[in-house]
C-alpha cells in the first residue's frame, strides 16, 4: 500500500507488533530516527528509550530497552531485547520500580552496582513516562 | 494350554504397562505444552533475525568479519541434535538414519566430516561408529536455557572462526504439529542469501541492495555485536524446536502403546474367560457323567 510502512516488533518472547502505520520514530543508538515510507535502507541498533508510530491519525507509543531495527522503503523490523505496549505498563508498578531503583542509586557501591542501578532507573523512568502518555492520550 | 493363573498374571503385567504408558502420555503432554508455547514464542523473532542476516551478508563485503566469510567447503561439521531421553518413536531414528545418509554423502564427494552432537541418545549412537566426534552436549533438554544456547553458539562461531570447519549443518526434528515432527537439514554456516525463509527480498528492495545502506553505529561495529548473537538465537530455536517435538512424539508413541496395550488386555481377557467357561463346562460334564454313573 502506498504510504504506509508495516511495522514489526518482535521480542525472544513473543510477535509483539505488527500493523501498518504511517510513521516511526524510533530510539537509535546515536540519536532517535524517524521513518517515513520510502525511507532508505537502514539497520541501526536500539537504546532504552520510546518507539512511536502513528496509525490511524494517534501516536502510540512503546518501550524499547535494546535491540535492532532494520528499515527498508516500507517496512520496519524491530528487534527489541524486551519491549512493551503502552497500555501494557502497570503505572504503579512502574513508579515503584522508579522508587526502588533511585534508593539503589543513593546507597551507591561498587561503581558496576551504580552504573546497573543508573540503568534499571532509566527503564523504570522510561517506562513510567511511556505509560503516563498512554494514559493522558487516553487509549491506556 | 496356559493355565488361568498365569493368563490372570498376564493380565495384570499389561494393565500395569498401560498404566506407566499412560502417565508417561500425560507428563509428555503437559511438557508439549509448555514447550510449545516456548518455540512459538521465539520463532518470530529467530525468523525475522535469520531474514535480516541473510539480506546483510548480501550486502556487506564478506571479508570485512570473519563470521560472515565463506571458505571453499572442504571440511564439513554435522550438529546431530537427539533427545536425551527414548521412548519416543522415531524420533532419533530418523534423526540418527538421516545423519548417517548425510555423513556418507559428504564422504562419498571427498569431503572431511566431523560430527557435533546434542543429546544422550545420538551420542550413543554415533559412540559406536567410526566418525569423529569433535563435541558433544547432553542432558541440556532436562533445564533448557538461553545460556544452553549462548554456550553452544559460542563453540560453534569460535571453532568457524579458527576454521575447524568450513561449513556446518544442523540435523534437527522440527516441530510442526503436536502429533508431526519433520526432520530438517539446515545449513547454519556459513550464512546464505537463502530466499527460502519468506525474508525474499522484493524486486524493488533488491535494486537497492546494490546502493546505499546506512549503518548506526557503524558496520564493523554493528556485525560485532549482531552476527554472534543471531547464533545464539539460532541455537536456543533449534533446541527448543527438538525439545518441542520431542514431547509431541513421546506422546504420541506413549498414545500408542497405551492403545495397544488396550488391545492386548481385550484379546487376553477374552482368551481366559473362554478358558475358565470350557474348565467349567468340563467340570460339569464330569459332575453329570458321574451321577449318571451312578444311576
Amino acid at each position: 500500500m502506498a504510504g504506509k510502512i508495516l511495522l514489526e516488533v518482535v521480542t525472544p518472547e513473543k510477535m509483539l507488533l505488527s500493523q501498518e502505520v504511517d510513521e516511526v520514530i524510533a530510539p537509535g543508538s546515536e540519536g532517535e530516527f524517524g521513518v517515513l515510507p520510502g525511507h532508505c535502507h537502514l539497520l541501526s541498533s536500539l537504546r532504552i528509550g520510546e518507539l512511536r508510530y502513528k496509525a490511524q491519525d494517534a501516536w502510540r507509543y512503546m518501550s524499547i530497552l535494546w535491540g535492532y531495527a532494520e528499515v527498508t522503503p516500507s517496512k520496519v523490523t524491530v528487534m527489541a531485547e524486551i519491549a512493551e505496549k503502552a497500555e501494557d505498563i502497570d503505572v504503579g508498578r512502574a513508579q515503584q520500580a522508579v522508587e526502588k531503583a533511585e534508593q539503589r542509586l543513593q546507597a551507591g557501591g561498587l561503581p558496576s552496582e551504580v552504573k546497573e542501578a543508573q540503568i534499571s532507573l532509566e527503564k523504570a523512568r522510561l517506562r513510567k513516562r511511556i505509560a503516563d502518555r498512554a494514559k493522558k492520550s487516553g487509549h491506556a | 494350554m496356559p493355565s488361568l493363573q498365569s493368563l490372570r498374571r498376564k493380565i495384570a503385567a499389561f494393565k500395569n504397562t498401560q498404566k506407566i504408558t499412560k502417565a508417561m502420555k500425560m507428563v509428555a503432554a503437559a511438557k508439549l505444552k509448555r514447550s510449545q508455547d516456548r518455540i512459538l514464542a521465539a520463532r518470530p523473532y529467530a525468523h525475522k533475525m535469520r531474514g535480516v542476516l541473510s539480506n546483510l551478508s548480501q550486502r556487506v563485503n564478506r571479508t570485512s568479519h570473519p563470521l560472515l566469510q565463506k571458505r571453499e567447503g572442504k571440511k564439513i561439521e554435522i550438529l546431530v541434535v537427539t533427545s536425551d531421553r527414548g521412548l519416543c518413536g522415531g524420533f532419533n531414528g530418523n534423526i540418527v538414519r538421516k545423519s548417517s545418509e548425510f555423513v556418507r554423502q559428504c564422504e562419498a564427494q571427498g569431503l572431511s566430516v566431523n560430527l557435533s552432537l546434542i543429546g544422550r541418545k545420538g551420542r550413543d549412537y554415533f559412540r559406536r561408529r567410526s566418525w569423529p566426534i569433535r563435541q558433544e552436549w547432553t542432558g541440556i533438554f532436562d533445564k533448557l536455557t538461553f545460556e544452553h544456547a549462548i554456550d553452544i553458539g559460542g563453540d560453534l562461531t569460535e571453532n568457524f572462526v579458527k576454521g575447524t570447519f568450513d561449513e556446518l549443518y544442523v540435523v534437527y526434528n522440527e516441530f510442526k504439529s503436536a502429533i508431526q515432527q519433520r526432520v530438517i537439514v539446515e545449513k547454519l554456516f556459513p550464512i546464505d542469501a537463502a530466499a527460502e525463509f519468506g525474508a525474499a527480498p522484493t524486486a524493488t528492495e533488491q535494486s537497492a541492495v546494490g546502493g546505499s545502506y546506512l549503518y548506526e553505529p557503524d558496520e564493523g561495529e554493528l556485525l560485532n555485536v549482531l552476527v554472534p548473537k543471531h547464533f545464539q538465537i539460532q541455537a536456543y530455536r533449534i533446541l527448543l524446536e527438538s525439545a518441542a517435538a520431542e514431547h509431541g512424539a513421546r506422546m504420541a508413541a506413549m498414545d500408542g502403546a497405551t492403545r495397544n496395550a488396550g488391545q492386548l488386555i481385550k484379546k487376553v481377557t477374552l482368551y481366559y474367560n473362554k478358558t475358565r467357561q470350557a474348565a467349567i463346562t468340563k467340570e460339569l460334564m464330569d459332575i453329570v457323567g458321574g451321577a449318571e454313573a451312578l444311576k
